[in-house]
Formats: C-alpha cells, sequence, structure tokens
C-alpha cells in the first residue's frame, strides 16, 4: 500500500521537475542558427571539397597512389628536354605535362590522405562543402588545363622525340669490341666518343 | 446573441445555423494556429527555432501551407477497406469533437445552446469520438490499424470515467449541468473559481486534466498515435485531406477539453479581477486565454514526457485516477454537506 | 516478407494444416517482421518477431544490409595507413575508438613505441568520442521510449565535442586522425582551453539529463525490469561494453587488460546494481551509459592538464612493411570491445584484417533478452543494446 502512494508521489514529482526543465528551456537562446542566411565559418583545417593547383602539380602520382577509394585518375606525358614548363611554386622543375587530372569528388571520402604527399603541397581540402549538382558526371572534377590540341601536341612531340632519340642510338658507331679477348694482355682502349650516353648536344639532360 | 440575430435575421432557422457555425469559425482558425504554436514551443523547448521562413515572421504561414500541401495530395484508399467506413470515420471523429462546442460557453452572451444538461452532454457527446476511430481501424483492412484503433478505444472508453467523476464533483458543488450556469457560480475575483473553492476540487481539477490528456491521445497517452505496433495506429491509412480533418479533430478535441477544465474549474468567462475587464467580449477574450493556457500545459506535457506501455496505461487510468475519483467524489460529498 | 512458413526453420514453431484434420494445428503465433527500415533509428536492421499474441516467442535478427566488405578492402590497398578511413566507417558514431584499436595493433604489428604526448592525446579523443557516442545512445533511446526534448539535448552537447574534432583534424564524424605511430595533426593552440570549457558546461548537462529522463517515472516504468540480461547469459554470449556492465559484471578493457596509458589514470568502471529493477534490466544498461560519460569527464580533466610536450608525427612511419606475422589485439569502444586481428604477409598491404565488432556480438543477445516480453518492449530492449549497424555488418 505504501508502495502504491510512494509510486504516484514519484510520479508527479518527476513530471514536475521534467516540466520545469523545460520551462526553463523555453526562455533559453536557440542554439541553431538560419542556415542559407548565416553560414558557419569552418576551422582552417576543415575538410571539404578538394582543390588541385595545376601551376605546382609535378605529375607524381603520389595524391592517386595514397588515395584509399581510388577517387583520382592521373596520365602524364613526358616534356621533350627543348620545352621549359616552368617551376613549381616550392622551386621544383616540372617536367612532365599533366594532361588528365580528374577527381571523381562523388568517391572522394575526404580523409585527406592525398593532401600529405603532395611534395609541391599543390592538392588541398579546402571549406567550400556546398557543390551538389544535378547530374552525377559533373561530379568529375577534371583540373588539367591542357586542351586537345595541346595534348596531341605534346604526345607527338615526344614521340617525335623518341623516335628521333631511338634513331640517333641506331645510327651511331658501334663502340670497338676488342678482337681477340684473350690474347692480347690489354683490350685496345675505346676510342672516339661514345655515342648512345650523353649526346653532346644536350649535355644536362636527363631522363 | 441569439436575441440579436434573431432581431435581425427574423428566421430562427437560419438564425440556429449562424450560430451553430460560429465555434467552426473559432476551431479551424484555432487549429492551424495551434499547429504552428505546437511546433514554436517544441522548438524552443529545444533549443532551436522551429518554423522561421513560410510566411516571414516566424514562419506564421507554415500550417497554411501544409494544409495546401494536403490538400493537393492524391486520395488513396486501399483497395479492399471498407470505402464507406473509410470516408465516414474522419468525419465521425470530427462530429464527435465538434458537437461538444454546441454547449461550451464562450462568454455570457454566447452559447450555442442553454441546455440544463450542458455537461453531461458534452461528456456524452465526446464519446462519439471513439466509434469514429473504431471504423477508421477497421475499415483501413490492416490488422496493425484496428489493433491500434482498438487500443485507443479502450483507452478513451477507460478514461472516460475519471473525466466523468472529477467532472461530477463540479456538479455536486454547484447543483447545475448547465455550464452557464457553473461559470455565473464563479463571478468575482479569482479565489471564487471553484478550483480554490476545496482541496477536493483542486485535485479533481488535476484529475480532470490529466484524465483529459488521455482523452484527446496526447503524450504521455499517446500510444495509438506514435509507433503503436510498428506502425501508425488508426490513422495509417489515411493521407491528404483526410489525415488533416482527422488532426483538426485532434486539436478541436484538445480545445474542447481544455475549454471544459476552464469553465468547470477556472472560471470560465470570468474575469479574475471581479468586475474589472469584464463585459461580454472580455468574457470571450479570458475565456479563449484559459483554454490556452492549457493546450500550452498540454504541448508542455507533450514535450517533457516519455509515453506509457498500454498495460502502464490501464494501469493509471483504472488502479490510480479511478480510485482517487471516487473517493473525491466522496470528500466532496461530505464538504457539500458540512460547509453549507 | 515471404510467404510465411508453414514450421519455422529456426525455431520450430508455427503452424500447419494437417491434411484430414481439417484445421491448423496452433494457429496463436504471428510472424511480424521489423523491416528494415524502422520507426526506431538504429539502422537497417530486420527483425523477425515471432509472437503469440501480445507477448514475444523469439526474435531473429537479419544482418547485412550494411555490409561493406571492409575486411576485403583491407587487403587491397596499398598501405596500412589507408586502412584507416575504412576503420572509421564502421562504427560511424564512435570512429576514434575505432582508429585506436587498429593504430594500436599496428604499431604491435611493427613493434613501434609512440611518443607519450600522442598517447595523452589518443586518450582525450577516445573519451570524447566515448561521450559523443554515450549521447546518441541515451538521445536516441529517449527517443525510443517518447521522449523527444532529451534527444534534442544531447545533439547539443554531441555537437560541441564534434566542433572540438573539427577544429583538431578537419572533420566532424569520420575523422582519419589517429596514424599509425602518431596522429595526423598535433592538437590546435585553443584545444586545451575549448576541452575545459566542454567539461565545465557538460556537467551541469548531465545532472540536467538525470532529472529529464533518467529519474523520470515514466521512463522507469518503461525500462526497469524490462529485458533482463543475467550476468552469465551475457558472459557466455560473450557480450561486452554497457550491456555486460549492466548486468553487474564488472569488465572493462581499459581496467582489466590495460593499453595505451589508461593504467595512469583514475577511474571508476560503473556497473548495473539493479537500483530502479533487476540487475541487467535496460534502466541498468542506460544508466552505466550516464555514469560512463562522468567517468570519461574526469579522464579527460586529469589527461589534458599534463599533456606532454613532443613531436606527434616523430614516430610514425615512413614505409610499414612488417614481417610476417599476425597479432590481435582489443580495446574498449563505447559499444563494448572492438578485436582486430591482423594478418601480415611482408608486404606494404596487409593480408587479413579481421574485425571482432562488439555490436555484432552484442545483438546475438537480443533473443535471449527479449523472450517473453511484449512487442512494444522489443524496442526499448533493442534501444537499450546501443547498435550501430555499420560495425555489425561492417
Amino acid at each position: 500500500m505504501g508502495r502504491y502512494f510512494k509510486n504516484i508521489w514519484d510520479g508527479v514529482f518527476t513530471v514536475l521537475i521534467g516540466m520545469k526543465i523545460t520551462w526553463r528551456h523555453l526562455f533559453t537562446p536557440a542554439v541553431t542558427i538560419q542556415y542559407p542566411d548565416v553560414k558557419l565559418k569552418l576551422p582552417e583545417r576543415a575538410r571539404n571539397r578538394l582543390y588541385v593547383n595545376m601551376d605546382d602539380c609535378i605529375g607524381c602520382d603520389q595524391c592517386s597512389m595514397a588515395c584509399p577509394v581510388d577517387c583520382i585518375t592521373i596520365e602524364t606525358i613526358k616534356s621533350t628536354p627543348d620545352v621549359d614548363l616552368g617551376m613549381t611554386s616550392v622551386g621544383t622543375k616540372k617536367r612532365l605535362y599533366v594532361p588528365r587530372f580528374d577527381i571523381d569528388i562523388a568517391k572522394c571520402c575526404y580523409c585527406a590522405l592525398c593532401v600529405y604527399p603532395c611534395p609541391t603541397e599543390c592538392i588541398k581540402m579546402t571549406d567550400v562543402y556546398e557543390f551538389s549538382e544535378y547530374e552525377r558526371t559533373n561530379l568529375i572534377y577534371n583540373y588539367s588545363v591542357m586542351t586537345p590540341a595541346e595534348i596531341d601536341e605534346a604526345k607527338l612531340k615526344l614521340s617525335t622525340y623518341e623516335k628521333e632519340q631511338a634513331a640517333k642510338k641506331a645510327a651511331a658507331p658501334k663502340p670497338a669490341v676488342p678482337v681477340s679477348a684473350g690474347v692480347a694482355a690489354r683490350p685496345a682502349p675505346l676510342t672516339g666518343p661514345a655515342p648512345a650516353a650523353g649526346t653532346p648536344q644536350n649535355p644536362e639532360h636527363k631522363p | 446573441m441569439k436575441e440579436f440575430l434573431l432581431n435581425l435575421l427574423h428566421n430562427e432557422i437560419i438564425v440556429y445555423s449562424l450560430m451553430a457555425f460560429v465555434p467552426l469559425a473559432w476551431v479551424v482558425p484555432f487549429a492551424l494556429f495551434a499547429v504552428w504554436w505546437e511546433r514554436k514551443i517544441s522548438a524552443h523547448m529545444q533549443d532551436r527555432l522551429g518554423p522561421m521562413r513560410t510566411g516571414g515572421w516566424h514562419g506564421w504561414a507554415q500550417t497554411i501551407a501544409d494544409i495546401l500541401k494536403l490538400i493537393q495530395k492524391e486520395d488513396i484508399i486501399p483497395t479492399a477497406a471498407d470505402k464507406t467506413l473509410f470516408k465516414l470515420a474522419p468525419f465521425v471523429v470530427f462530429v464527435g469533437s465538434y458537437a461538444a462546442y454546441a454547449a461550451i460557453p464562450f462568454s455570457a452572451a454566447y452559447i450555442g445552446s442553454e441546455i440544463n444538461i450542458g455537461l453531461f452532454y458534452v461528456i456524452a457527446i465526446s464519446s462519439l469520438v471513439v466509434v469514429g476511430l473504431l471504423m477508421a481501424g477497421w475499415a483501413s483492412n490492416n490488422k496493425w490499424s484496428l489493433f491500434g484503433a482498438l487500443r485507443s478505444a479502450a483507452q478513451i472508453v477507460s478514461y472516460e470515467i475519471p473525466v466523468a467523476l472529477s467532472l461530477l464533483t463540479v456538479v455536486m458543488v454547484t447543483g447545475t449541468f448547465d455550464l452557464q450556469a457553473i461559470n455565473r457560480a464563479q463571478t468575482g475575483y479569482f479565489w471564487h473559481w471553484l478550483v480554490f473553492q476545496n482541496p477536493f476540487l483542486f485535485i479533481a481539477a488535476i484529475i480532470y486534466f490529466v484524465a483529459s490528456l488521455a482523452e484527446v491521445n496526447r503524450t504521455p497517452f499517446d500510444l495509438p498515435e506514435a509507433e503503436s505496433e510498428l506502425v501508425g495506429g488508426y490513422h495509417t491509412e489515411y493521407g491528404g485531406m483526410r489525415f488533416a480533418l482527422l488532426f483538426l479533430a485532434e486539436y478541436a478535441n484538445m480545445f474542447a477539453v481544455s475549454a471544459i477544465a476552464s469553465t468547470a474549474f477556472f472560471g470560465g468567462w470570468n474575469s479574475p479581477f471581479g468586475d474589472f475587464l469584464s463585459g461580454p467580449l472580455w468574457g470571450a477574450f479570458w475565456f479563449i486565454s484559459k483554454g490556452m493556457v492549457f493546450i500550452f500545459v498540454q504541448m508542455w506535457l507533450r514535450w517533457t514526457l516519455p509515453r506509457l506501455r498500454v498495460d502502464q496505461l490501464m494501469y493509471v487510468g483504472w488502479k490510480v485516477l479511478i480510485p482517487f475519483s471516487f473517493v473525491l467524489v466522496v470528500g466532496v460529498g461530505f464538504w457539500v454537506m458540512i460547509f453549507r | 516478407m515471404e510467404a510465411a512458413p508453414a514450421i519455422h526453420p529456426a525455431t520450430g514453431k508455427g503452424s500447419m494444416t494437417v491434411p484430414g484434420l481439417g484445421r491448423s494445428l496452433k494457429s496463436e503465433e504471428m510472424i511480424i517482421n521489423m523491416g528494415p527500415q524502422h520507426p526506431s533509428t538504429h539502422g537497417v536492421l530486420r527483425l523477425e518477431l515471432i509472437v503469440d499474441g501480445e507477448v514475444v516467442v523469439d526474435v531473429i535478427p537479419h544482418i547485412g544490409y550494411l555490409h561493406r566488405c571492409f575486411e576485403k578492402h583491407a587487403e587491397h590497398m596499398t598501405n596500412y595507413q589507408q586502412v584507416i578511413p575504412y576503420c572509421d566507417r564502421m562504427d560511424y558514431v564512435a570512429a576514434m575508438n575505432n582508429d585506436l584499436g587498429y593504430a594500436i595493433a599496428c604499431e604491435k604489428l611493427l613493434k613501434i613505441k609512440v611518443p607519450d604526448r600522442v598517447e595523452y592525446i589518443r586518450v582525450i579523443m577516445a573519451e570524447l568520442q566515448r561521450i559523443a557516442s554515450h549521447l546518441i545512445a541515451i538521445g536516441t533511446y529517449g527517443l525510443d521510449i517518447g521522449a523527444f526534448t532529451p534527444f534534442l539535448y544531447c545533439f547539443r552537447d554531441r555537437e560541441r565535442i564534434l566542433d572540438i574534432f573539427e577544429q583538431t583534424c578537419g572533420a566532424r564524424l569520420l575523422y582519419n586522425y589517429i596514424w599509425i605511430g602518431g596522429l595526423s595533426h598535433d592538437i590546435p593552440p585553443t584545444f586545451v582551453e575549448k576541452v575545459k570549457d566542454f567539461c565545465r558546461i557538460f556537467r551541469p548537462n548531465i545532472k540536467e539529463l538525470n532529472d529529464l529522463l533518467s529519474y523520470n517515472k515514466i521512463f522507469i516504468e518503461r525500462t526497469a525490469n524490462v529485458g533482463v540480461l543475467p550476468a552469465e547469459v551475457g558472459i557466455n554470449y560473450g557480450a561486452s561494453g554497457p550491456i555486460l556492465r549492466g548486468s553487474g559484471v564488472a569488465w572493462d578493457l581499459r581496467k582489466n587488460d590495460p593499453y595505451s596509458i589508461y593504467d595512469r589514470f583514475d577511474f571508476e568502471i560503473p556497473t548495473g546494481k539493479g537500483l530502479m529493477g533487476t540487475v541487467g534490466d535496460c534502466w541498468d544498461r542506460y544508466m552505466v551509459r550516464v555514469h560512463e560519460m562522468e567517468q570519461s569527464l574526469n579522464i579527460i580533466e586529469q589527461a589534458v592538464d599534463r599533456i606532454p610536450a613532443g613531436d606527434v608525427q616523430s614516430a610514425v612511419p615512413k614505409r610499414i612493411r612488417p614481417d610476417a606475422s599476425e597479432v590481435y589485439v582489443r580495446s574498449e569502444t563505447p559499444k563494448g570491445e572492438i578485436g582486430y586481428y591482423i594478418v601480415a604477409d611482408g608486404t606494404t598491404s596487409p593480408f587479413r584484417v579481421k574485425v571482432r565488432p562488439p555490436c555484432f556480438v552484442n545483438l546475438s543477445v537480443l533473443p535471449a533478452m527479449s523472450r517473453g516480453a511484449m512487442i512494444a518492449d522489443v524496442v526499448a530492449i533493442l534501444g537499450s543494446i546501443d547498435i550501430v549497424l555499420g560495425e555489425v555488418d561492417r
């Protein structure tokens, strides 16, 4: 019998305590903001949409290899020695054309694993989070700045250059081979320029 | 008001029809307002803002926008449903809640029908809601709706008893069922209100309020409406305007029980300051304000409390409220006998 | 739902028409589907309830709706560090603890010792994440029972924790912060102050939550004596975390099998005592979570004052190529005991990563707890186990 009355008293009392709490909250200011009109400023480390500064990209493929979901696709074309692609902002010389640098931002999991290995810090996560699209294919971002004409030109240059190099290698005189390996005590020294390596025209060309 | 209109129009039928529509002119805007108000109150209790954009200032047109949306929805009736009952059910529920407004005095000058069994009529006619709920549950041809409707019917029927008993204490004190007479008996300052006349009446007011929460299916007694049997209860299969009508009926019912609470216990259309700020129009203002206070308390409870399970609900109704109501009836009887 | 089977294969119950008899043998039991889409927000889980009138005779959970092949992906990563974003996504409401378990396992494999600064920050992050995860558990549990307001209060407090995380590593939910050998970022200068602010603001909020929900008579009526899990049953099923502690078993890996630097902190292990009903009922499990939040606050307050100086990246290996070996490491997430079994084969990518998820094992206790309960109680019992389907299905 006593428990019966205690239960009723507990019921009423705890209800009143709960009501006091919600009454108090009626007068506290709201913690929400009116989103499209007011937007929160994100902290500086915020990880949202990716951005690639193509001027600094050297085409090293580190970001693409680091991505756990394979959302970055990079294709590169070697540049010929007569072209100066410029320097990146950290002082590295660029040697590769990047005709294709696609990021499928729909696949991106925003883990920032691509940001850390980049040697020139050209891929970054920005604070942009409002990038919805109506078509899913619009979410594949093409960062490369080369036009198809430029790409074809670069490929042509490269293939031409490679053919030239192969031709030079084939046309150059073979180095003198020792006639009898075992008789002479000292093999004849190699005379003349070694044609294959280190062509004199481009002393600093390193593949 | 009746005399005024009779003098104007000289036709009894038209006058009575107009009088019957006056509460509707209150109930429909009230329901629109109450839905908005509930959303704002729940929002501020939860530290957020609620509707803010529709219509500009704090989203006041949100409910209107919702009604427009519901109106243009497709009217879906399940194939195997009992079509007549299905279509009729929301109307029966609404009639059950709305018919109670006939005997509720909005002010000294307006009462739909001044019958001398006003309170008895109100309690009796609001039981029609149960019939409507059962029709809705049965006609949906969905066993979960049926379970939800049966539970809701059981809940409403069991809580009718504490409602009736606590109102009986009021009748015993004032000696009449007529709601206008009950109101007139509370004229004066706020300490003349029945709730402050004797401690039994104070507890009777609380019991009436709690039991009326169960009558209108509000938390903590809203198991029929919430995830009853994992689905939606008796209004699962209703969409569009039918659903809107069921909800209009719920808000009409909410105001009706608040109005009865304020009339029976809290002075109705009487001003709390005696003669100051009283009169026919002021009476309507006081009456509506008191009704709104109770509506606010109902909403406050909804957003504070969890809901009771069905067997616990029945326990509270039968084993707590009814014994207390009986004790109150006996107590008020003795009080009246001794102090009169 | 398929056509109702005649005799249910798992339980042997059901109804069957016997030819010649002309009527069903047993017609009271029904099979109800609490389908993948739920009123209660626990993810995509299908519960098949076999009920006899109002009383539940058996519950058969059907999982796999959120299976995303975590273990297979882990084998195809080119690098052990690349698995960490996948670990985040298993229990997505408590990502730091998942990462911590994996990082500790890999560090044991590589025999790396991380600097103390890293350990302290990891503990602070793990405990903050524990509070955040319990806030979701408590809030959604209130929502299942019908109280709408505590849910929002819990989320408001969780936002503060997520803001701290966002300032530290840039992400709010899936962090990729705890790396093998260290952390991805050092803490920002405002970190200590913000954590202290949070601790200061949060303690009174726990009291408010208790007043509003935990000690509310209606809530107690709904959860006390419901879904009782006896201690031996829990141990036999392999349950861990708050549901085992709610049954009175004082087993917490942070104290019983300490990892990281938990042995340097002073905190208690709350267990269920049956204050409002039986030991091991839903209320006990719920209260264990509330008390654990308080204990986590204690740990955070102790740790945040003592973070030593150092470099969080100094022990991060440039190239992770462990010898061919295997390791099993377990740690305590908010849901229970998570275990990582990693088999390395001498290359830079793991040969096999197997996870022992706490929610998966905890969910298996559901049928034992719900037999004999009413249908309305199954929701309460499921909420008290606190499952996250990402971890159940991986």
